[in-house]
């Protein structure tokens, strides 16, 4: 049974927080980040070769993750593998007990450290999510029998902005349609943008967890800015940073972070959150203290 | 149109090696049009090698080159063929599309006369595009064999979605640009506001499987012959 699916069940509100597994094999550093968060996070949340970095794969980082006590959401792209590999890395997170899964597109490869690989999205997010939906009825995409019994609490991600709302929630729907039961939002910084998000899809029968981003500098708001898709980054939120130097830039992220999901929370802005600490995992605890949760 | 660029002299040089007496093929459809391929650029290429010592034997626009039959007639011997200078050449360099060179490569291989004499491209086929203007062309169809342009208002998902998606925007844009081309508008956002304009926005609302590779199959092959019309 998924802890995760629980939570969002019976109301509370849901915390997970995103790993992003390492490049090589040294998995140490990843495994204190994971123990830091244990208790305080209902899932792990493991990326899928993030940014189109080739890393370990979310499969074995999710496996890591289950040895340290934590419930994993393993995210599975469609860039990297056919729905032949696709389909038999579900097989295999089911195996490994793994009840979580997030399907996502993924950044093209243009995006990464390989950027002459072949980009292959032979299945997108919906499709992924329709494998995983016909898997728990017992048969492939072909229709093929599968023998013993798996069962996932699938999510989506969903990213809102001013230009693309309508065609985000659109097809945000077709993936409900598909069998997504949760949503993780791009990072969340404008709440005017995620009030009416909130009105939009207030209908739709799916539980989201607001993304949230720790800025650990003025420079690194201004580079999300510049590079990451869907991500907008209002002008005080940088002033905010910038009137800080050094480390204490970080702790005035871990503040503004703590405010935006005490907000998020106390507005029912979502049914819980989604923290991308990206490179600074071992302060997801420290969010949280500033969040009060 | 089939849109090529000119390979660069420096690898049109090194696959004339140590031949001295070539033969160059153009192509009077697509190549052309491109200026890569045509009388002018043929003559243009024959300049250069000049000072190389390079003796050009036969310069032929192939009418065009992607035509079995045409290319067989224009190398044969007699006719109006060119197989009594092509059998003194020790290469050809044809600048037409892909398609063209392996036409010529092939039908070369079936002559006594010429299938010792190495044919090689002088272009690089780029894609299926169409003329934005002059000199400028813009890729619009992958001839993926599973045409989707009828539910997506005229707008291929397939070519113009840098991840070719089927079912709707990936999240990947930078405002209203791609984050792959961030020269080009998202294909979903246009998508969406065309059908949008056409009232047939619930034409998004369908899931949309995942395509078909079956007609992905290379070389692919269609023959419409012992069709009957109207069958």
């Amino acid at each position: 049974m998924s802890m995760l699916r629980e939570v969002l069940r019976i109301n509370r509100f849901a915390v997970t927080a995103e790993f992003a597994p390492p490049k090589g094999t040294d998995m140490d550093h990843m495994r204190v980040c994971v123990r830091l968060a244990k208790g305080r996070i209902h899932a792990a949340n493991v990326t899928d070769f993030q940014s189109a970095v080739m890393r370990i794969s979310s499969l074995t980082a999710c496996k890591v993750v289950m040895d340290e006590g934590v419930e994993p959401v393993i995210q599975i792209t469609g860039r990297d593998r056919n729905r032949i590999a696709i389909q038999g890395e579900l097989l295999s997170a089911g195996v490994l007990g793994i009840k979580n899964l997030l399907a996502v597109t993924g950044d093209h490869p243009r995006m990464g450290d390989h950027p002459n690989a072949k980009p292959v999205y032979d299945l997108d997010s919906v499709g992924i999510l329709q494998a995983a939906t016909t898997f728990m009825s017992g048969t492939d995409l072909e229709g093929n029998n599968l023998n013993g019994r798996i069962e996932f609490f699938l999510g989506g991600a969903v990213s809102p902005t001013r230009e693309t709302m309508m065609p985000q929630i659109l097809k945000m729907r077709k993936k409900i349609a598909a069998g997504a039961k949760f949503f993780q939002t791009q990072a969340v910084f404008d709440l005017d943008l995620l009030r009416e998000f909130r009105s939009r899809t207030a209908t739709l029968d799916a539980s989201v967890l607001a993304g949230i981003v720790l800025l650990k500098s003025a420079n690194m708001a201004r580079f999300m800015n510049r590079n990451i898709p869907g991500v907008s980054i209002p002008d005080a939120v940088v002033g905010r940073l910038d009137r800080f130097t050094g480390r204490e830039q970080m702790n005035e992220g871990i503040r503004l972070a703590g405010e935006l999901i005490r907000t998020v929370r106390s507005e029912g802005l979502a049914d819980g959150i989604h923290i991308m600490a990206v490179g600074a995992e071992e302060r997801v605890g420290q969010i949280l203290d500033e969040a009060g949760l | 149109m089939i849109i090529t660029e000119q390979k660069s002299e420096e690898a049109l040089f090194a696959f004339l090696g140590k031949a001295r007496k070539i033969v160059l093929l153009g192509c009077s459809e697509c190549a052309t049009f491109c200026k890569t391929g045509g009388a002018e650029q043929l003559l243009e290429f024959e300049k250069k090698l000049g000072p190389l010592g390079v003796e050009v034997l036969a310069r032929l626009v192939l009418e065009p080159a992607c035509n079995a039959y045409r290319v067989r007639l224009a190398l044969q011997k007699g006719g109006k063929g060119i197989g009594e200078i092509l059998a003194r050449a020790e290469a050809v360099l044809c600048f037409s599309c892909g398609d063209g060179v392996q036409t010529v490569a092939r039908l070369t291989g079936q002559l006594e006369y010429a299938c010792q004499i190495p044919v090689y491209p002088g272009n690089d086929t780029l894609f299926l595009g169409e003329i934005v203007r002059a000199d400028d062309y813009v890729e619009a169809c992958r001839a993926c064999g599973n045409c989707e342009l009828g539910w997506t208002g005229g707008i291929c998902p397939t070519t113009q979605c840098a991840k070719g998606l089927l079912n709707g925007p990936c999240g990947g844009s930078k405002g209203r640009m791609c984050e792959v081309n961030g020269d080009e508008e998202c294909a979903w956002l246009r998508i969406y506001d065309r059908l949008e304009i056409l009232d047939q926005l619930d034409n998004l609302l369908e899931i949309r499987p995942p395509r078909d590779y079956m007609k992905d199959v290379h070389p692919r092959r269609h023959s419409a012959r012992g069709q009957e019309a109207g069958t």
